[in-house]
């Protein structure tokens, strides 16, 4: 009983972490069209970052808030330098943008090693959130019950911008169809720098997040960024539904596929990957096939 | 005057030239004046990048400590990243010893890499040196040109079963660890002492290398006395923690790469109480290892675990071998036979020698985790040497004909008692 709710709770909580992570993602790949490859070490560098000032830079700890707030920001800051300075010098040329994605990345994972070393870093959980969560012979840490909450605090907050603002209204005029788009007077370009900057920045602060959970360490991004493409593609591309219902989906299989067909571990997770590409491309709520 | 290169010039040109080439000169007699070469294979990017890098520490220490010679030659390095993938490793070997010329090669780091490239150094008789686990290869697939001055991947592991089943007193056992090679041949060796000893391993989980979150594997771990975990890398750092924050409070036994002291600094309170076993231990007092972290944290201020001091003593042994072959590498089996025959007394590790299947024989130290308010190196954990066994051999204490006529340690070898 225990086994199957403590998996059961996990499965949320790890599906939040997920969504977090696969949000940004999806949002690039919906309007640009590309799947970023960097996304897993923006992750990994944003969680270095949060846990560099975690730790404390320069005398100064800083609030676990604050810190993964200041990464995100910082990465969101790379993310527009990347798209302005390389992707946006390669128009129309989906291919040549991923792999000038995939190039950052090694750089970014290169990078993370001379800075931060081989070894791992732990991440110290926020002071208010430590703490055990008991319920009969189930014990579940509160922090991971917390990341639920983070996660819905930024599902809502996303889904505000998307639906009740005019910068949402035009990333999802783009991601419908950015031609007519472009007809009607949007700068899809411009909107381009904006939304990797922002999904740059959610990755960072997922990064962040995950920190007291995963720790960080050389190879974290290797790991985390085929869990995103997961995702989105079960979820659908450009759709905040689809990365919602996408995480769930592959934080429940990710917990019993582990724990019930441990030999089958990663083959359980990528096989419902393989069905929706074959039998609906777009993914589950995706607003086109990518 | 006609500058064109007649075909007649070209002919007499390269005619000589052929010539030039098949005259002899005379071989100069400076083969001990001759550079060493030695030859690094290790990982500095990726998850085993922890390891790695330590491992170059280690040889760059002695190196500098013995101002780049070996037994009065000077030694050309040569470092590769592997990039801890067999395919890497295979290739970086390649050039290493078709290219650079290497005479001897330390390292690869993981088990899986050294299977990989064992067919080619027997090949090219070039002499290999190794921390990676890889049992068979000192054991039912011997290698003639392989030595193992650390340990193979069980030797730590089956102490550390007899331990936990004579000296704790614990019964029963859930071990996890990677779903590779080196995490079946560590929890086979650890399996095969503790139930030799009156201990039953009741469950064997195998979790994919890398794997983010333990979670799917910390639900099954109910109801045990004792949980041996064998991971490497990063591993034990988040396994560790994750495993505290579900409130799990099993005492925890791990071997040499879940106990690496290199981890020491990185850990937190969820450490605190797990006993390793491992061939090196940092606080090990002898003049040979003091010595060592000295020079280490002087030259690259880290606190130095089994990784750069397994890679210091191979440097000691390479170095044992030279000076017992007369300084020349000319004859492969002759350097061979006298790594063989290098003895260290007061190495970093402590006191070593090697066995007739070029595997180490040397002391284990069973260590446990505690807390220490002014622990040496700025460190707030210190792993504290509870008991050393000394002289062990691979085959712990089972008599070697009987060990090698069991199949290697794998996944479902030893095969689950009910308990």
């Amino acid at each position: 009983m225990t086994f199957w709710l403590l998996l059961t709770i996990n499965s949320i909580t790890f599906g939040g972490l997920l969504f977090l992570l696969a949000a940004g993602f999806s949002l690039i790949f919906g309007l640009m069209r590309i799947p970023n490859l960097t996304h897993g070490s923006l992750f990994m560098l944003g969680a270095y970052f949060g846990a560099t000032f975690v730790g404390g830079l320069l005398g100064t700890v800083f609030n676990f808030w604050l810190a993964a707030l200041m990464a995100a920001v910082l990465v969101a800051a790379f993310g527009a330098l990347i798209e302005r300075l390389l992707l946006r010098r390669l128009p129309g040329q989906p291919l040549a943008q991923v792999l000038v994605t995939l190039g950052i990345s090694f750089i970014v994972a290169d990078f993370c090693l001379m800075v931060w070393g081989g070894d791992p870093i732990a991440v110290a959980t926020p002071e208010s959130l430590i703490g055990i969560v008991r319920y009969g012979t189930l014990a579940f840490p509160l922090y991971r019950i917390a990341v639920i909450g983070i996660a819905a605090v930024v599902a809502a907050g996303l889904w505000l911008l998307l639906d009740r603002t005019r910068l949402g209204a035009m990333i999802r005029a783009g991601v419908d169809d950015p031609d007519m788009a472009r007809v009607v007077g949007i700068r899809v370009s411009q909107l381009f720098t904006v939304v990797f900057s922002l999904g740059a920045g959610i990755a960072a602060f997922a990064g962040v997040i995950g920190g007291p959970i995963l720790s960080v360490y050389p190879g974290l991004d290797q790991y985390m960024l085929p869990l995103a493409l997961v995702v989105v593609i079960l979820g659908g591309s450009g759709s905040l539904v689809g990365s919602i219902v996408g995480s769930l989906v592959i934080g429940f299989i990710y917990n019993f596929g582990q724990a019930l067909l441990p030999e089958l571990a990663y083959f359980v997770l990528f096989l419902p990957m393989l069905l929706v590409l074959l039998l609906r491309p777009q993914g589950l709520f995706g607003r086109f096939v990518p | 005057m006609s500058r064109k290169v007649t075909r007649r010039k070209f002919m007499a040109g390269t005619a000589a030239g052929v010539a030039l080439t098949t005259l002899k000169f005379p071989a100069p007699a400076i083969a001990q004046g001759a550079p060493f070469k030695l030859g690094l294979l290790t990982v500095k990017t990726g998850p085993l990048a922890q390891g790695g890098i330590q491992m170059e520490q280690g040889v760059l220490t002695w190196l500098k400590e013995h101002d780049n010679e070996m037994a009065g030659r000077k030694v050309e390095f040569f470092s590769a990243d592997t990039g801890g993938k067999p395919a890497g490793t295979k290739t970086k070997a390649q050039e290493l010893i078709e290219r650079d010329k290497v005479d001897v090669i330390l390292g690869p780091l993981a088990a899986f890499e050294l299977l990989a490239i064992t067919d080619y150094i027997r090949e090219h008789k070039t002499p290999t040196l190794s921390l990676a686990g890889a049992d068979d290869l000192t054991q039912r697939s011997p290698n003639p040109y392989f030595l193992r001055p650390s340990a193979t991947s069980s030797q730590a592991m089956q102490p550390m079963g007899h331990y936990a089943a004579t000296e704790m007193g614990l019964k029963k056992a859930i071990t996890i660890d990677y779903d590779f090679a080196f995490g079946y041949e560590q929890q086979g060796g650890f399996q095969a002492a503790f139930e030799k000893d009156g201990g039953c391993v009741a469950n064997k989980l195998w979790a994919p290398l890398g794997t983010p979150d333990y979670t799917p594997y910390l639900a099954q771990m109910a109801d045990c006395d004792v949980l041996c975990q064998g991971f490497a890398g990063s591993g034990p750092l988040a396994f560790m923690k994750q495993y505290a924050n579900y409130g799990l409070k099993h005492q925890v036994v791990t071997g040499e790469t879940g106990g690496d002291d290199a981890l020491l600094h990185a850990f937190g309170d969820e450490a605190v109480g797990m006993i390793s076993c491992c061939p090196y231990t940092l606080d090990l007092k002898t003049d040979g290892n003091q010595h060592f972290v000295k020079a280490i944290m002087k030259d690259f201020n880290v606190v130095p675990g089994f990784y750069a001091a397994g890679l210091y003593v191979n440097c000691d042994v390479v170095e044992g071998g030279l000076k017992g072959a007369g300084g020349s590498t000319e004859d492969k089996e002759k350097f061979m036979a006298a790594l063989k025959a290098v003895k260290l007394p007061d190495s970093p590790r402590g006191p070593i020698s090697f066995d007739h299947l070029g595997n180490i024989v040397g002391n284990f130290y069973v260590r446990r985790c505690e807390k220490m308010a002014n622990a040496p190196y700025g460190l707030k954990l210190w792993n504290k040497t509870i008991k050393t066994y000394e002289n062990v051999s691979q085959f712990w204490t089972w008599p070697e004909k009987e060990f090698l006529s069991h199949p290697v340690y794998s996944r479902n070898y030893p095969p689950l008692k009910k308990c």
